[in-house]
This record gives structure tokens, C-alpha cells and sequence, in this order.
């Protein structure tokens, strides 16, 4: 296709142009605009510690998705395929984590040491270890394979795969919620009459720590430009003498334990986890990923941080049965009106 | 269609032998199954009648994916639709919804309704979408999937949320013919309720021959062609004037008009429905059945829809049952019971049925994409790129 | 055969085309006359194959304007080019592998059909003698190019030369009044560009005006009535096949400055 499909594609990016682009824009801000003057209304009626407290939750929330929206947008912008199994690879995390907890001695009701810090990282390090390793047998096994075959192909394994993950959890803790062991102290200081507590401080800083640290390593490592490069023209890339395979697959494994993290953290956070949770935290991240820009790194760490705020306000301030939904058609809207997102490099049509 | 068979090419149909198997399986099965059960059919015919269902979902997804390589993944919208229209046009149920009037229309005439309104959700759906790649298409498939049921669940002043609607009403066919194949004299009844399932499975037969009649015409004419073409090679196929946006939205809405119609069928048997039978699971066996049997080739799908069916809603019922006995009488009995994580052998079969799911997209496109039963075509088609060496593109190609 | 003074079918009016900072064609203007055989030649790189992927559709002009048969059609989408009567084959043959030859040349009259959803669904009488009528054509067009042994084989299994007049097969199936032919000689034997010379003047009697871009010179020369040649993206000359030869530019931008 070469050159023709790169010239269509440019083609049809961005807002639609002229009047109906500036009609379209218009009713996008009005629609912000009216959901702004409801949840400013709601937020008056109910007070500012209860909106500083949501805040946080909803930062601590967008902090989660922004780490597992990293790995779908990696892994998009260096083989264009959405893996649709990375939000099981977060749940797995999630059940992992769980488990590793009392063979390091963290138990719920214990108490918390300095000697548990290490505890903690130690299930964090294995926890992203293995999902890692995870992502990367996945890509080996069911995407490589079919690298060259019709689109669709690797799309439905994408979707298999995902399927089969959620199928092990699934036969590892059945169908209800399983609990998470709440380990984090409750050690907290208020704010404005929020409570902001030892596990926001966790998640919202992890959280920024792992952001910062890939960016970096994206940025500065021999790794991290290859990643680039092939993520960019795979011919060049080739050319140069980068090591496709090992870069795709370290693509993997790096989306991967930043999602391995993510799930370690949800579970810490919210206490509860479910075979399923791969599926909706994983459409969530991905809406997080588009809207925020496909193929951009910060565009998905920006994206994660909107998303879920919106996910954990609407929950706090309308009725939770519909977040569901509104998310949806966000993502739906999105690729409709404006698929490059908001930094975005990649354009999802043809 | 025999003509063609013997005049070779491509275009000679393995599948006329399949399709022949099939009929003559639909007509002599509920035959032996009375024979087998001295005449009580009933639990085994409304296996089947439903099995049915999934076949023509099968059909209908088949057009989408397998004819137009649309990936969709929220193919249960649709489905979905189509039996929340049955409940609203045909039972009592409007009348607690602030329309307060009860609407009841024929059956026969609902299902046509359905087909157009489940279209049409296809078009508002797909008209702004399908111009997106493959992968994303995907996605908001999905996300549509997971809007609907949603909406029906928290729509509860018109749907009654989650509690469902139900004492739909009962189809009922102006005119029946008794006869062997129920257990009766031959004679014509006026005002037949459908409620036996006998009843139910000859409907579907018959729904299903006259689907498949009427997708094989498409497929094998200007439309079917302009499919094959836009799944091939779409810049080509625009440059030979094919309108691909156009042929792909008529593939999806054709596919979305299917599912409505398998949806009325669906409400119109059980007599009720929930939203939390129109979930992702729903959508996934169907793509699974649709793979597994042969992309693109209907008695493949056919086939795939019926060995899934088999597996997952006979099969694995009944295997936890055996699973205990069998593993009691080898001596393993601790296995019964459950400790810790493990809930005994019992669940644990039962709870097999997403890994299987899983395991068999993976496995069918890594190690035969064109599927069970495939089209000569797409066999040649999907294994060309399973096992080809990556080839540089010519960077100068296309410069001059 | 050709008239001089006859109207010109295409005319490419100041056409501009930019990706990003590269300029692949740069203000270009030229007519083609209807019934003529007219060549698109230059150096590699020289934007030939962009300026038809902007007169078919595959993205618009810059700047500029197309205009076909008086009718301005710049920016129009591939497929209302193609019902419009402009048909075209690629440089790199992009034919449907797993089509049959006679469905490729068969997909090829889709826009000159007029079978509706409902036609098509119960196999009415109208569908099934307009299908008649279309495979009865399709073959006569295989006919027409001398592939007519391979109607029922897959495209991807006919050797190279029919593949590139299977091609020109379905593109005539769009019954169009102009044909763009992109290298419609490459790899071929000397025998088969004596052969695909000949199938070209048939076209034309026919009456089918033909836009070709080749790059063997003995192809040019032999077929064409007038040629504009291309270099970097610029017309550097216009005219008949000897006019042509002779011009100063177009030598040196083949064979380098020393000549």
C-alpha cells in the first residue's frame, strides 16, 4: 500500500474541516459545557470535602487507568493492533498480587512495618515480572504468528486470548468478587475535611513515578528509541538493524508491567477484584487511550487521568448504574468525531 | 446449484453435499427422536429449536464478519433489540410504562418490524464507524454491545430494568398441519398456538432454510461480489467503482436485521426477556461458532453453530454429573469436594466453558483460519499469511 | 482516426500536490483529447503515479483542478470517478487474488449495474438476466484481451502477462471513456509489449480514449500520439513522440547533464 494509504489516511485525520467540523466542534463544548454546570451544581449542593474527596478517589482512579491505557497504546503504536487481552493482564495482576500478599507476610489485620515496605515491593517486583512475562508469551503465541496474515486474524486471537484469560481466572476464584486483603494502613491527614489517606498517597504516587520513569526511558534508552523508531516506519526501523521482534516484544513487557503494577495497586485500593475486571477496566483504558491519543505516550497518560476522573465523578455525583455507558459513548464519539484524540499520532481510519 | 457443481472452477461447491446432509438431518431428526424417547420429544426438540436460534445468529454474523471481514464484537445488541421489540409490541408489558396502552402485533408481523428496527440501529451505528480500521471497528462494536443491555437494564420506567419483561405473547399460526412428526392424525388445526416444541423447531427449519436461501442469493450476486472484493482489496475495489462505505454499511445492517429477527424468534419462544441474557458471552459464542465453522461459508457456520451449540449448552451441562461419577469410580473422590480455591470437580467443569471458548479462536486461526467446514476461497485466502516470511515493502514502489 | 481539434476529455489544470514538505507534482498542467493515446513519461520518482492517484481520487489535489469530459472532478472519491468513466489498472497489480478472473472482470460492471437489495435477495428475473448479461460481457472482455483460457482460474494463479491484462479486463468493465493504464508494460517481453501495443490501438478503436504512464521508450514512441513528460514533478515538455525525443530537458533528465 506504501504510499497511497498513507496519503488516504492523512487525508481523513483531525476534526472534520469547514462548517460541519465547526458545528461539530460547537456541540462537543456545549455537551462539556452543560455536564460541567450539572456536576458544578451537584458539587455546590454537596459540599467541598465531599468534592475534595472525590477528587482524590478520582485522581487515585486515573492514575490506575492511566498506567494499564500506557500499555494499549504502546503496543498500538508499534504493531497497530489493539490488544485486547492487556486488560486481563491488569486482572491478572490484580489475582497474582493477591496471592503472593500472605507468602510475604502481608496479611489483613496485621500490622504494618517498615519491614513490610520491602514485603510490598517484593510483591510488586513478581507481580510485574510475571505479568510481563505474561504479555510477552502472549505475543509470541498468538500474535507473531499471524504478523502478516489478514487483518482480521490476530484481531479475533487478540480477542481468544483475552477470552482465555478471563476463563483462568474464571476457574482460579469462580464468578463472585473475590476479596483483596487490606493491607495499607489507615494512616491518613485531612484536608479541607477530606480524608487523604496512605493508599491515595500509594496509588497517585506510584502511579507518577511509573508515568515519569517510562517517558524517561522512552525518551533516553537505546530501548526506548527502537521502540520508537519502529513504532514509526518498521521498514526503516529494519533497515537500521533494530532488532524488530526483541523491540515488539519488550513493548510488551514493559505495557505489561506497568498494567501488573496497575492491578497490584486496584487491589490494594479498592479491595476487591473479578474475573471479569479485565474486560471493563481494559474498555475503560482503552476509551483512555483513544481520547487522550493512540500511539501517544502522554496522550494515554493524560487520557487515563480524564477517564477516570469522569468514571469516579459521574459514580460520585449521578447515578453509578450509567457510568458504564456515558464512558462508552465517549469512546464511540471519540473515534467518530475526533480519532486522533488529543495528541494523537496514529489515525484510526484507513 | 447442481449444474454449477459439475461445472468445476472455483465456484465448485463442496458445500451442496453439506447443505444436503443438513436438510435431510433437520427433516429425519425429530423422526428419531421420538423414536428414542417413545415419543417424549419435548426436552430434547427444545434444545434444538433454540439450537436454532444460534444458527440463524450464526447466519446473520456470518454476513458481517465471514462475507464483509467486519469484526463484531457486540453482535448481541442486536439480538437484543430485536426481543425487546417483541416484548414491547406483544405483550402486556406497555401498559406499566408511561405509554400506558398495551400493544399486542402478530407475532409474524413483529419479526419483520424487528428486522428494520435492528437495521436500523445498524446504520446509525455503522454509518459513522465503519470507515475506521479493522481494530477499532471492533471496539466500538463492543462498546455498543455493552451500551445496550445496559440501557435496557437502567431504562427501568420503560423496560422494567432488571426484572425483564415477560408473559410475552404466544405466537400462534392461523393455520397447522398435524401429523406424524407430532405424534398426531394427520389434520389442519385453525388458530394454532405455537407452544409445543415440535411446533417451535418446524418454525425454525423453516426460518432457517429461508435465511440461508436468501444469503445465498446475496452472496452470489453483485453485492456478494462487491463483499469479496472490498474484504480483499478495498483502494481496487473503490477504483472499479465499488461504494465500499455504502456495501459495508448494507453487510452490517443485513447482519444487525438477522440478529433482530433471531431476537423476536428468541422473546417470542421464551416468552420473556432479561437484559442480562444479551451479554458479551452471547456475542463471543457467536463469533466463535462462525470461526470454528468456516468464515464466509454458510452450511460452515451452520455446522459451527450446531457443534458449539452441542458443546456448550448439552455438553457441559452434563459433564459435571460425570466428571463426579467418573472420578468416584477410579477412586479419586477427594476431587468432589471443594477445599480452599478449588470448588470441586464438578464446578470446576462447568466453569471450563470460557477457557474453551478462548483456546478454540486461538488455536482455530493459528492453526486452521478458514475453519472447519471452510469455502474454497477463503481457505486459500486466510492461509497465506499464517506462514510467509515478512518482505520488506518496495519503498520505491508507487514513487513515479 | 484522431482528430487534432477534438475536446479535450481531461484536462489537468495547474495541478499541485504536497505531502507535508515534499512536492510530488508541481504545477502541472496538460489536455488529454478524447479518442487519443496519450503517455505520462519521466524518470523514477518523477510523480507520475501521484498525479493519477489524484485524478482517480485517492486523494485530492493540493491546488489545482481536474476537470473530465467538462465536468470538474477534483476531489471526487475513487469510486464516483470510476462511474463517472474514468477506469484505471496499477502499477503493482492490484487484482483480487481470490477471485476468479471472470468475478474480478464481473466487479468490474458493478457500477454499471442496477440490481437492487431486493433483486438480489430473491434472485428476481430482472437480477438473473442482468447476471447473464454480465458474465456474457465479462467473458466477451476476456475475449477482448486474449485471457479467456483462465476465466474460472484464481487471479493469483495466472501467469504475470495475464495478470496485467486481466487488469486491463476489468478495468474496460467499467465501460469507462477514459483508461489510465500504470505501466501497463512492466516486466513484459519484447513479444508481449508488441502484443499489449496492439491490444491498446484496439482499445482505441473502440473508443476508449487511453492515458498511459510506461517507461519503455520503444512502448511510448510506438502507441502514443502525444506525450507529456515529467521530471520531479514538473512539466518539462510536451508534445509528439519526435518533439519529444529531441527535447533538450527531457534528455538530459534521463541521461544527466552531459548530453
Amino acid at each position: 500500500m506504501g504510499t497511497i494509504g498513507e496519503a488516504v489516511r492523512r487525508r481523513r485525520s483531525g476534526l472534520r474541516a469547514g462548517a460541519a467540523g465547526r458545528i461539530l466542534d460547537f456541540a462537543l463544548i456545549a455537551i462539556i459545557a452543560v455536564f460541567l454546570i450539572l456536576l458544578g451544581t451537584k458539587v455546590v449542593a454537596q459540599g467541598g470535602s465531599f468534592f475534595l474527596q472525590i477528587l482524590t478517589f478520582a485522581v487515585a482512579n486515573g492514575g490506575i487507568y492511566a498506567l494499564i491505557a500506557l500499555g494499549y497504546t504502546m503496543v498500538y503504536g508499534i504493531i497497530e493492533l489493539i490488544n485486547f487481552a492487556h486488560g486481563d493482564v491488569f486482572a491478572f495482576g490484580a489475582f497474582l498480587s493477591a496471592s503472593l500478599l500472605p507468602i510475604f507476610g502481608l496479611r489483613e489485620g496485621g500490622t504494618f512495618t517498615a519491614g513490610s515496605v520491602f514485603a510490598l515491593l517484593a510483591v510488586f517486583g513478581l507481580t510485574m515480572l510475571a505479568c510481563g512475562i505474561l504479555n510477552i508469551s502472549i505475543e509470541r503465541i498468538a500474535y507473531r504468528p499471524l504478523r502478516h496474515a489478514p487483518r482480521l486474524a490476530p484481531l479475533i486471537t487478540a480477542v481468544g486470548v483475552s477470552f482465555f484469560l478471563e476463563g483462568v481466572l474464571f476457574l482460579w476464584k469462580g464468578p463472585s468478587n473475590v476479596h483483596y486483603a487490606n493491607i495499607i494502613p489507615n494512616a491518613g491527614f485531612e484536608l479541607f475535611g477530606a480524608t487523604i489517606g496512605a493508599k491515595d498517597l500509594l496509588v497517585i504516587g506510584v502511579s507518577i513515578a511509573l508515568v515519569i520513569g517510562l517517558a524517561l526511558f522512552v525518551d533516553r534508552t537505546r530501548l526506548g528509541k527502537a521502540m520508537r523508531a519502529t513504532a514509526q516506519d518498521r521498514d526503516a526501523a529494519l533497515l537500521m538493524g533494530i532488532d524488530i521482534d526483541r523491540t515488539i516484544a519488550a513493548t510488551f513487557f514493559i505495557g505489561a508491567i506497568l498494567a501488573g503494577a496497575g492491578g497490584t495497586m486496584y487491589g490494594l485500593y479498592y479491595n476487591t477484584s473479578v474475573f471479569d475486571l479485565g474486560f471493563s477496566a481494559g474498555l475503560v483504558a482503552f476509551t483512555a487511550a483513544v481520547f487522550g491519543g493512540i500511539g501517544n505516550i502522554y496522550g494515554a497518560a493524560i487520557g487515563g487521568l480524564v477517564i477516570g476522573m469522569i468514571q469516579s465523578f459521574w459514580d460520585g455525583y449521578f447515578d453509578s448504574a450509567w457510568t458504564q455507558v456515558v464512558i462508552f459513548t465517549i469512546l464511540i464519539l471519540v473515534l467518530i468525531f475526533r480519532p486522533t484524540g488529543l495528541l494523537g499520532m496514529r489515525v484510526p481510519e484507513k | 446449484m447442481l449444474r454449477q457443481f459439475w461445472e468445476g472452477g472455483p465456484r465448485r461447491d463442496p458445500n451442496t453435499i453439506a447443505y444436503v446432509v443438513l436438510l435431510v438431518a433437520a427433516i429425519f431428526f425429530p423422526i428419531l427422536v421420538n423414536v428414542i424417547t417413545g415419543g417424549n420429544s419435548s426436552a430434547i426438540m427444545t434444545i434444538a429449536a433454540d439450537a436454532g436460534v444460534y444458527v440463524l445468529l450464526a447466519i446473520g454474523l456470518n454476513v458481517v464478519v465471514g462475507f464483509a471481514g467486519l469484526l463484531d464484537l457486540g453482535y448481541a445488541a442486536f439480538f437484543a433489540i430485536g426481543a425487546y421489540t417483541y416484548a414491547f409490541l406483544a405483550s402486556d408489558h406497555m401498559r406499566v410504562t408511561p405509554l400506558g396502552e398495551p400493544i399486542h402485533i402478530s407475532f409474524w408481523i413483529v419479526l419483520l418490524i424487528a428486522m428494520f428496527v435492528a437495521a436500523s440501529f445498524g446504520v446509525i451505528l455503522g454509518a459513522p464507524t465503519l470507515r475506521l480500521r479493522g481494530d477499532y471497528l471492533a471496539i466500538v462494536t463492543l462498546g455498543f454491545g455493552e451500551i445496550v443491555p445496559r440501557v435496557f437494564r437502567n431504562a427501568s420506567t420503560w423496560t422494567s430494568g432488571v426484572n425483564g419483561i415477560s408473559a410475552l405473547d404466544i405466537p400462534s399460526l392461523p393455520l397447522w398441519l398435524q401429523g406424524p412428526w407430532s405424534g398426531d392424525a394427520f389434520a389442519f388445526v385453525t388458530n394454532f398456538k405455537v407452544i409445543s416444541s415440535i411446533a417451535y423447531y418446524v418454525i425454525m427449519v423453516i426460518l432457517v432454510i429461508i435465511c440461508v436461501i436468501l444469503v445465498r442469493n446475496l452472496h452470489r450476486s453483485r453485492l456478494g461480489r462487491a463483499w469479496m472484493a472490498v474484504r480483499e482489496d478495498e483502494v481496487a475495489a473503490a477504483a472499479m467503482g465499488v461504494n465500499t462505505v455504502a456495501v459495508k454499511l448494507l453487510a452490517f445492517s443485513i447482519g444487525a436485521a438477522f440478529s433482530g429477527f433471531a431476537g423476536t424468534y428468541y422473546a417470542g419462544k421464551l416468552s420473556l426477556v432479561s437484559p442480562e441474557n444479551f451479554g458479551f458471552t452471547v456475542s463471543i459464542t457467536i463469533l466463535v461458532m462462525v470461526v470454528l465453522g468456516g468464515m464466509g461459508n454458510i452450511p460452515g457456520v451452520i455446522m459451527g453453530a450446531l457443534l458449539i451449540y452441542y458443546v456448550i449448552f448439552v455438553l457441559l451441562q452434563q459433564l459435571p454429573e460425570y466428571a463426579v461419577n467418573f472420578v468416584s469410580s477410579i477412586g479419586l473422590s477427594g476431587l468432589v469436594r471443594s477445599s480452599g480455591d478449588y470448588p470441586g470437580i464438578a464446578e470446576f467443569i462447568s466453569r471450563l466453558k470460557y477457557i474453551v471458548f478462548g483456546l478454540i479462536l486461538v488455536i482455530v486461526m493459528l492453526v486452521r483460519p478458514q475453519g472447519l467446514l471452510p469455502s474454497r476461497q477463503r481457505e486459500q485466502e486466510l492461509q497465506k499469511g499464517v506462514r510467509d516470511e515478512p518482505v520488506i515493502e518496495d519503498v520505491t514502489a508507487e514513487t513515479t | 482516426m484522431t482528430v487534432v481539434t477534438a475536446p479535450p476529455i481531461l484536462r489537468v489544470d495547474h495541478v499541485t500536490k504536497r505531502f507535508g514538505g515534499l512536492v510530488a507534482v508541481d504545477d502541472v498542467t496538460f489536455d488529454v483529447k478524447k479518442g487519443e493515446i496519450f503517455a505520462l513519461i519521466g524518470p523514477n520518482g518523477a510523480g507520475k503515479t501521484t498525479l493519477f492517484n489524484g485524478i482517480t481520487g485517492i486523494f485530492p489535489p493540493t491546488t489545482g483542478r481536474v476537470i473530465f469530459q467538462d465536468r470538474e472532478i477534483t476531489g471526487a472519491k475513487p469510486h464516483q470517478v470510476a462511474t463517472l468513466g474514468i477506469a484505471r489498472t496499477f502499477q503493482n497489480i492490484r487484482l483480487f487474488e481470490y477471485m476468479s478472473a471472470l468475478d474480478n472482470v464481473r466487479l468490474g460492471q458493478h457500477c454499471r449495474m442496477h440490481a437492487k437489495l431486493w433483486d438480489s435477495l430473491f434472485k428476481t428475473p430482472v437480477e438473473r438476466a442482468e447476471e447473464r448479461r454480465v458474465s456474457d460481457r465479462a467473458i466477451e472482455l476476456l475475449q477482448f484481451v486474449g485471457i479467456e483460457r483462465y476465466t474460472h482460474t484464481y487471479a493469483r494463479n495466472l501467469p504475470y502477462g495475464s495478470q496485467r491484462r486481466l487488469e486491463i479486463a476489468r478495468a474496460l468493465a467499467t465501460n469507462p471513456a477514459l483508461l489510465l493504464l500504470d505501466e501497463p508494460a512492466a516486466g513484459f517481453t519484447p513479444q508481449e509489449k508488441v502484443e499489449l501495443m496492439g491490444l491498446v490501438h484496439k482499445i482505441v478503436d473502440n473508443g476508449v480514449t487511453v492515458f498511459l504512464i510506461e517507461h519503455d521508450m520503444k512502448v511510448v514512441m510506438g502507441v502514443s500520439r502525444r506525450i507529456v513528460v515529467l521530471d520531479h514533478g514538473e512539466k518539462i515538455a510536451e508534445g509528439t513522440p519526435e518533439q519529444v525525443r529531441n527535447d533538450q530537458r527531457v534528455i538530459e533528465a534521463y541521461l544527466g547533464k552531459q548530453h
